[in-house]
């Protein structure tokens, strides 16, 4: 092992015989941008609904309820995608969620939740890793639409404005901490303790 | 004289289901075998307000938007602000103490399954024209007459 190591290091440390400098130059160059390219051009693909609702498992249980929701239809006709919510939109947390995704992936390929009963047994699970993933980055992929700045309290609600202003405006609570099942149905709530539901 | 009978059967058969039609007309207002559209939704009052009971024995009407509210075995999104618990936070009114009590009238530390399907008593208002005329007088109203 470590002599195939120290072979690998000699030729990458001798200088090139047969080719040009230029030649190397560009050609690392070009395939820096289709590398680049294609990494972000495949990872964009796998951030599409389309991508989300090809395996059974999200197409049939979190994907059929999101459909009454108001992030699906409603009045204006905006739609909120799945990855809209459940992935960052900036590139570093995205690609921190994709490498956290690999284990999705895994769960997918040993089919941990390919049956409508093995979801709905694990569904409290995986409801409190989003929970704790919006609590710890204080309800981004809410906020990239709905902006607390924009939000013009005395156009909503009394009850809605009250609310807002006693815990949204101090940072004391987070859109998910109130706002939670609304875009999928809540799991057995038995188990969570009262006041964060 | 047949040909005479048989019309007479088809003219009375024919008058049974004009007959019949106009009774459904009523409310429904259109034929059996028409599909309708039916009238526009109303938005449901979103007042915060408490509204007057009819009758002191009647559940409380919601006076806000219960809008994809889950009321099931897992969750119950109206107990997130009516619950015993909760009420601090919320400011909500809790929900009644008789919804602690079991039928034999034993209160339990929760709300009891019976009680737990809110919107079988409590529901949320329209301001929608009634398609029956309401001739209901509250006790006062009454009590005055």
């Amino acid at each position: 092992m470590w002599s195939i190591i120290k072979r690998f290091w000699h030729v990458m440390r001798t200088p090139s015989v047969h080719y040009s400098l230029g030649f190397l130059t560009a050609g690392g160059f070009i395939a820096g941008i289709i590398f680049w390219g294609g990494f972000n051009t495949a990872m964009e693909v796998a951030n599409t609904e389309t991508f989300c609702i090809s395996c059974h498992e999200m197409r049939d249980n979190v994907f059929a309820e999101l459909k009454s929701t108001i992030h699906y239809t409603n009045r204006s006709g905006v739609r909120a995608t799945c990855p809209d919510c459940h992935v960052p939109h900036e590139w570093t947390n995205k690609v921190a969620r994709k490498m956290a995704a690999s284990k999705e992936v895994f769960g997918m390929l040993v089919g941990s939740i390919n049956t409508r009963e093995k979801f709905l047994e694990k569904r409290l699970v995986l409801a409190q890793h989003e929970w704790a993933r919006f609590k710890a980055n204080d309800s981004l992929e809410c906020r990239n639409c709905h902006s607390e700045e924009s939000m013009d309290f005395t156009r909503q609600s009394k009850r809605a404005a009250e609310a807002h202003e006693r815990f949204l405006v101090p940072g004391e609570k987070t859109c998910i901490d109130c706002h939670k099942g609304i875009a999928h149905e809540l799991p057995d709530m038995k188990a969570v303790a009262a006041a964060q539901q | 004289m047949k040909y005479l009978s048989i019309s007479i059967v088809a003219i009375a058969l024919l008058a049974g289901t004009a007959f019949a039609e106009d009774k459904i007309a009523t409310l429904r207002d259109a034929a059996i075998t028409e599909t309708l559209s039916p009238p526009a939704m109303a938005p449901a009052v979103n007042t915060h307000l408490k509204q007057v009971r009819n009758y002191p024995e009647q559940p409380p009407l919601i006076p806000h938007k219960i809008d994809g509210y889950q009321v099931d075995l897992n969750a119950n999104k109206c107990l997130t602000c009516h619950s015993r618990a909760a009420v601090g936070e919320s400011q909500a009114p809790m929900i009644s103490i008789t919804h602690f009590m079991d039928r034999e009238g034993q209160f339990l530390a929760s709300v009891s399954p019976r009680r737990f399907f809110c919107n079988q008593c409590h529901v949320t208002q329209a301001e929608a024209r009634p398609l029956i005329e309401n001739t209901f007088v509250d006790i006062d109203t009454l009590l005055k007459q």
